[in-house]
């Protein structure tokens, strides 16, 4: 073994076999230092990005690089986008929320029911986002409680909320669509600040505030340390079951959000909103750097795993591509990218 | 005849000789390296150095299947049968019979009516399903499906440990029959009396070395067993004992605890300067006491008290917030955010002091980090630095530092000192002194009798989940703990 190579590796005695093939391992151990800090995962992002713009550029050059087409790609992340920082939190946890776009739906048929549609006829259309973002901050908080209280795996938790949600929503609906009559509502979530759309001002908020929560409070940490070692996080006194209650609230929260978007995008409410949102959701967050296993992520991958799948389905439809051929290369790209983190992902020194 | 001397990491020189129908004993404590060992043999591990003999031929074991065709089968301690598959399906997994890629179901079960007839269980029927066995019965599809195989040894890790005393009887009856048959058993246990009763020759490991090779079991003393299992290069490295003031106040007090089926009526009390000690044999209960005082495992029965006011059962908040530090069995399980660098690790307990409004001041968190650093001299000197990078020394110390920077007044330090070198255990007992010095109640458990005796100023002696005496450490010796403990867990 080259001197190189014991440094790079240098992380303490472990289980595994040392007897493993040693040749070119040092070449790789420098790049895979570089590409497992959390800059050059990032990196790895703008490149993908870069590429796909530059593709964009050159098969569509007349409308894909003006700015009403950046913007359009924009929107289309936004919803998505919004989802997908919820999501980031619960998988750096070690988690998971399958039932992210059945609640968005569920809160759109709820925002928008007959008695809601009346109070804010009566009042302003503002309780039409509380309760949206209620029932969405409810959806989670039950799943949370569930998971963390009623041992229930994540998995299986949120993938019953997945159905029963959707089953509530056309209960509810009737399996009508439901127009949203406010046109205060309407259009305040269609308007411009700066030339760009409230949609897209929604998506930065929330991606600040899940970066900020992430990287700069005590919540943050402690849903980092969950997700890296769920015992060691419990031994040191972090209460780990309310921890995880409120990952999951937040999931939720943001779906509520989401599904105000959705109205806004859509004036109406219905139960087919948001579905296999989360699938798209996982994706991004898994594109964008964050381990299935938990304990390290970022919003900032989130983001450009959110932008980079925009881009690609706008490049598409740029270039008059069906959405079946824009489905195949997002799996591609699924797959290239956890192949990628399997590789340069350090191993963790976790004891099994 | 195999021989083996093999170098992986966990193993720093091992010598076994096993000889045709013997049961060679492997003795060591947890952590000695007996589990690598053994993998080693079955073809999980590789060697890093030395060489394995097998029937006088030098052979290399890459794959679990490579050490089946030599005839070594291995039984481990998590037994690894499907539960959802038979038990004739769970004996030929991996080598079904079969004809055309359709498996012969009736020749399976007649050769596992056979095979089980041959282990003194004729009566369980092939066709059952495993999840439905006893531990016992799981252990002999296990066994069977090792016989399945032509095989010349077998490794049986702790086959005891999930067995009551009729079963294990039963399990040493099979055990004579295959040793008559000529095939040789390595046989690997912690438990001092199996070892009495079944072995012929005995190999011991400590620190992932063989202390004894080969010894015959009847002419080796008990005591000589434990001693070189437990070891004695501590010695003298202890700092003098600073006698606990007469007026310091108790500050913990254990009364009446129990968990079920694990351990019951442990009663005991700490003053503040004091350190307790928790003697015992791996399996008598102390790490269990431990984690029950520190809510960590829900108490079934008594109280825990700190400053005189209880603790709530079952919930490590509350003990923490109380001035309870636990410094888990298992570092890197239990204790550390392995890929979370120094100064997250230290704060871990005690963030929220760090933080405003919920928003951490990361530059007052690493000062707080260096601060410990420097005081406990730990290395690297770089609060930047992820935990896992660090040696297990360097490791204790960051769990030391999350209690210090907390500010505790009853500290739990369970294992304090496994897998860290002899220099850097001079170094831990220092610290431990001067933590009981600033006024901690300290309970310390460790597998180096020798360790709690030299540390603690009351020591309980535990076996079998039992307190068998409570007596200031200068009143016994290694000898006088190991004669308790053995005659407390015959009985």
């Amino acid at each position: 073994m080259s001197e190189q190579t014991t440094t790079a590796a240098a992380t303490g005695p472990s289980p595994a076999p040392a007897g493993g093939p040693a040749r070119g391992a040092s070449a790789r151990a420098g790049l895979a230092g570089i590409l497992s800090g959390s800059v050059g995962r990032n990196l790895g992002l703008v490149v993908a990005l870069l590429l796909l713009v530059i593709v964009g550029a050159i098969t569509a050059p007349d409308t894909f690089l003006g700015v009403s087409n950046m913007l359009t790609v924009l929107r289309q992340a936004s919803i998505i986008g919004v989802i997908s920082i919820g999501m980031t939190l619960v998988i750096i946890a070690g988690g998971i929320d399958l039932s992210v776009g059945s609640v968005l739906g569920l809160a759109s048929v709820v925002a928008t029911l007959a008695a809601v549609q009346d109070l804010v006829d009566q009042t302003h259309w503002i309780f039409m986002v509380l309760i949206a973002l209620g029932v969405g901050l409810g959806a989670g908080l039950i799943n949370g409680i569930v998971i963390a209280y009623g041992k229930v795996v994540a998995f299986m938790a949120t993938l019953a909320m997945l159905v029963a949600a959707r089953g509530l929503a056309e209960i509810l609906a009737e399996r009508r669509t439901l127009v949203v009559g406010d046109r205060g509502f309407v259009s305040a979530l269609n308007q411009d600040l700066l030339g760009v759309d409230i949609l897209i001002w929604i998506f930065a908020l929330v991606a600040i505030g899940g970066w900020v929560l992430l990287n700069r409070t005590t919540f943050g940490r402690r849903t980092v340390a969950i997700g890296g070692n769920r015992e060691a996080a419990r031994l040191a006194g972090i209460d780990v079951r309310r921890h995880t209650m409120w990952l999951y609230a937040i999931a939720g929260l943001c779906a509520g959000i989401a599904a105000v978007m959705m109205l806004g995008r859509t004036t109406a409410g219905t139960s087919t909103h948001g579905q296999l949102l989360e699938l798209d959701a996982i994706a991004a967050v898994v594109v964008g750097g964050t381990l299935l296993v938990g304990g390290r992520g970022t919003v900032t991958g989130t983001v450009f795993g959110v932008l980079i799948f925009a881009t690609l389905s706008n490049v598409f439809v740029q270039n008059n591509l069906s959405s079946s051929v824009q489905a195949v290369a997002k799996g591609v790209i699924i797959v290239i990218a956890v192949l990628l983190q399997q590789r340069f992902a350090k191993p963790t020194g976790r004891a099994s | 005849m195999t021989k083996a001397f093999a170098g992986v990491q966990a193993l720093r020189g091992v010598d076994l000789q096993v000889l045709p129908g013997e049961v060679h004993c492997i003795l060591g404590q947890n952590g000695a390296g007996k589990s690598t060992l053994i993998k080693t043999l079955a073809g999980v591990h590789r060697p890093d150095e030395g060489e394995i003999l097998w029937m006088g031929e030098s052979v290399d074991i890459p794959t679990p299947e490579a050490a089946l065709e030599l005839g070594i089968a291995t039984m481990y301690q998590e037994l690894d049968v499907v539960d959802g598959l038979t038990i004739a399906e769970n004996i030929f997994l991996g080598h079904e019979l079969a004809r055309g890629g359709f498996t012969r179901r009736s020749e399976a079960a007649a050769r596992t009516r056979e095979l089980l007839k041959r282990l003194g269980h004729g009566r369980l029927s092939p066709h059952t399903e495993v999840g439905r066995l006893s531990a016992a019965n799981k252990q002999i599809v296990s066994m069977a499906r090792a016989l399945s195989h032509d095989i010349k040894l077998i490794i049986m890790d702790e086959p005891s440990a999930v067995l009551d005393a009729e079963e294990v009887k039963n399990l040493f009856g099979v055990v004579r029959e295959l040793t008559a048959a000529g095939i040789a058993v390595i046989y690997i246990t912690h438990r001092l009396e199996e070892i009495r009763q079944i072995g012929d020759r005995i190999t011991v490991l400590k620190d992932g070395r063989s202390t004894a090779s080969g010894l015959p079991v009847a002419e080796t003393p008990t005591r000589e067993l434990i001693t070189r299992m437990t070891g004695r290069e501590v010695e003298n490295v202890f700092p003098p004992a600073v006698p606990v003031p007469g007026e310091a106040p108790v500050v913990l007090e254990v009364e009446d605890l129990g968990l079920a089926g694990v351990f019951r009526d442990v009663s005991f009390s700490v003053r503040a300067g004091e350190i307790v000690g928790l003697a015992g044999l791996v399996g008598s209960g102390r790490s269990e006491i431990l984690e029950t005082v520190y809510g960590a495992r829900r108490a079934t029965a008594g109280t825990v008290r700190v400053g005189g006011r209880p603790l709530r059962r079952g919930s490590v908040v509350s003990a923490v917030s109380a001035g309870v530090g636990l410094s888990p069995e298992e570092r890197k399980s239990q204790g550390l955010v392995l890929d979370e660098p120094i100064f997250v690790n230290v704060t871990l307990s005690s963030m929220s002091r760090f933080a405003k409004a919920g928003f951490l001041d990361e530059r007052a968190e690493r000062r707080a980090a260096e601060e410990q650093i420097a005081a406990l001299e730990l290395r690297p000197a770089n609060p930047d630095r992820p935990a896992m990078t660090l040696s297990g020394g360097n490791q204790q110390k960051i769990l030391l530092a999350r209690w210090l920077v907390h500010g505790t007044r009853v500290l739990l330090l369970d294992e304090p000192t496994r897998g860290v070198d002899v220099g850097a255990r001079a170094e831990i007992y220092g610290l431990i002194r001067r933590l009981a010095a600033a006024g901690n109640a300290i309970v310390i458990v460790s597998s180096e009798i020798e360790e709690v005796l030299g540390l603690a100023d009351t020591v309980l002696v535990v076996a079998d989940g039992q307190v068998l005496t409570t007596l200031p450490a200068s009143q016994i010796d290694e000898h006088g703990v190991l004669d308790l403990v053995m005659k407390g867990t015959a009985a």
